[in-house]
């Protein structure tokens, strides 16, 4: 294990848009940092907060959701519930002092590989800059 | 809203509101009636549904104890239809908002039920509560006293300090106790129909909105002016304690994750709990890969998810009854936790869980037009 910081992200990626973004990004051979470790699900709406907490506490640096933009969600409202929810987690977090900027949530549609190589770029970036996650030094977490 | 006064001068506080409810049984305007009952020991008073009348005389709905959040137990009783026959059901505020919390995860059936809604000054914990009772003073007498001399009770818990909601909101009908002159008279608030058919059926002469009824109000208004500012403090001061990756490990710090505070929690409505489930029972190689990740892992597992998971599922319902810390062996202060992270998540979505049936709950409901700049830089 090198001491170099590379930031670990997890992201739960909508099977209708954002997981399909994610292919055409890598069919048009678009670059991207390889940070991301991409989870398929089917809804933006179906992530618990369990499994974004999961991943904070464990150590990861940051958390990305992506989802259907608003009004086009598959389920029809999926995405609104998402939306809802994350807040609602960020919230929380905020509350309770720790750091909810590392919890993203992004809509990122079916075509839009570019966006999607670009928005991983974004918060690689920017968790480089943050630094490590806290809690992935508190092993009684 | 009609309402009527309950003469105390003669028998005395408790002996008038026993009166009442053993005339709701024998003139069978109810089946039964589910109310606090002294136990035969003394040292705690226990939720009772009590169909014969006579068995109403050691009913103690002013016991300063809150054993168990009733909201649970009207749960197990209506969450698969209610009866044909009518139950009334004598509720403390916090108790009622959570059962019309449950009553919107249809948890609660609220047909024919009787909801008495009962003005509450605050509760002990048990262990105070039995002690008071063994050193052989009486509790609800030493309530009440302080109640009269208008003093502090130190004793009521932290969660009853920073109550908002002495007088019950969603009620057929309510004891109204704040504001009135207790050695005299109390008064009997109907707010619905079924409310108004007690009264009737009771032969209480009801008037529209009596002076006592104003002066509850004035009274309630003013307890609510005071709580702001102690609430206000209240929170500052927790976010201080517990901000925080290290303040937050150290507070959950002694949980055994026995899991007592969701067994005792009202609001946390599912029905298989997520941490009891197989995805925790891991296989050795598992929990030895998890431990080389950090070079250590605490076992039990994942308590601090455990209070976090829980937390956003129901902070838009907390209640704010404090059952979860009484709950807890290891004096873990949740209540404050879970109000305040709660009342945040209240706020957002500008929700007061229990204060009607047609608030929708924040996380099944939406709008189209709302946070719009998340998901957006």
């Amino acid at each position: 294990m090198s001491d170099k910081y590379d930031p670990v992200i997890v992201g739960f990626f909508c099977n209708w848009c954002t997981s399909t973004a994610a292919d055409l990004a890598g069919t048009s051979r678009m670059q991207y940092p390889a940070n991301v470790r991409a989870i398929r699900t089917m809804c933006s709406g179906s992530v618990d907060p369990v499994y974004i907490l999961r991943a904070l506490l464990s150590g990861a640096d940051a958390v990305i959701v992506g989802g259907c933009a608003p009004g086009d969600c598959h389920y029809v409202s999926g995405n609104y519930k998402t939306r809802r929810r994350i807040k609602a987690l960020k919230t929380i977090l905020n509350t309770l002092g720790l750091d909810d900027e590392r919890v993203w949530l992004r809509w990122i549609s079916a075509s839009e590989g570019g966006k999607f190589a670009e928005t991983m770029k974004e918060i690689t970036e920017e968790m480089e800059k943050k630094g490590p996650n806290p809690l992935n030094k508190q092993w009684t977490v | 809203m009609r309402n009527a006064i309950l003469d105390t001068s003669k028998d005395g506080m408790l002996e008038s509101i026993k009166g009442f409810l053993k005339g709701l049984l024998e003139k069978e305007l109810v089946n039964a009636v589910l109310v606090p009952v002294e136990l035969p020991s003394g040292n705690n008073v226990v939720q009772t549904l009590v169909s014969n009348p006579e068995k109403l005389d050691a009913a103690n709905p002013l016991a300063p104890v809150l054993p168990v959040n009733s909201a649970r137990i009207i749960s197990s009783i209506t969450r698969t239809g209610s009866s044909q026959r009518k139950i009334a059901v004598v509720l403390r505020s916090c108790e009622l908002r959570a059962v019309i919390e449950l009553a919107k995860l249809k948890q609660v059936t609220l047909d024919n039920l009787l909801i008495i809604g009962i003005d509450c000054y605050g509760t002990y914990s048990i262990n105070d509560y039995s002690n008071l009772a063994e050193e052989g003073k009486s509790p609800t007498d030493n309530a009440l006293g302080n109640i009269k001399d208008g003093k502090e009770d130190e004793l009521l818990r932290e969660a009853c300090q920073v109550c908002e909601y002495p007088a019950p909101l969603m009620t057929d009908l309510t004891i109204g106790m704040l504001g009135q002159d207790l050695g005299k008279e109390l008064v009997l608030i109907a707010r619905t129909e079924k409310g108004e058919e007690l009264l009737e059926g009771l032969g209480l002469a009801a008037e529209d909105k009596s002076d006592a009824a104003t002066k509850r109000e004035t009274a309630v208004a003013k307890l609510l002016d005071k709580m702001k500012g102690i609430r206000e403090k209240f929170f500052e001061q927790t976010k201080e304690e517990i901000g925080g990756a290290d303040k937050l490990a150290a507070v959950f710090g002694p949980c055994i994750k026995c899991q007592n505070c969701r067994m005792a929690c009202p609001v946390c409505y599912c029905r298989e709990c997520f941490f009891v489930s197989p995805t925790f029972e891991l296989e050795a190689e598992k929990y030895l890969g998890a431990a080389e990740k950090k070079g250590a892992m605490r076992m039990p597992t994942d308590t601090l998810l455990f209070h976090l998971t829980r937390m956003t599922h129901m902070a838009a319902s907390c209640i704010g009854c404090g059952a979860c810390e009484e709950a807890c062996p290891n004096d873990i202060p949740l209540l404050k936790i879970f109000q305040l992270t709660g009342t945040n998540v209240q706020k957002l979505f500008n929700y007061i869980p229990g204060r009607s049936l047609d608030d929708e709950l924040p996380p099944t409901a939406f709008k189209e037009d709302e946070l719009e700049w998340i998901g957006e830089k």
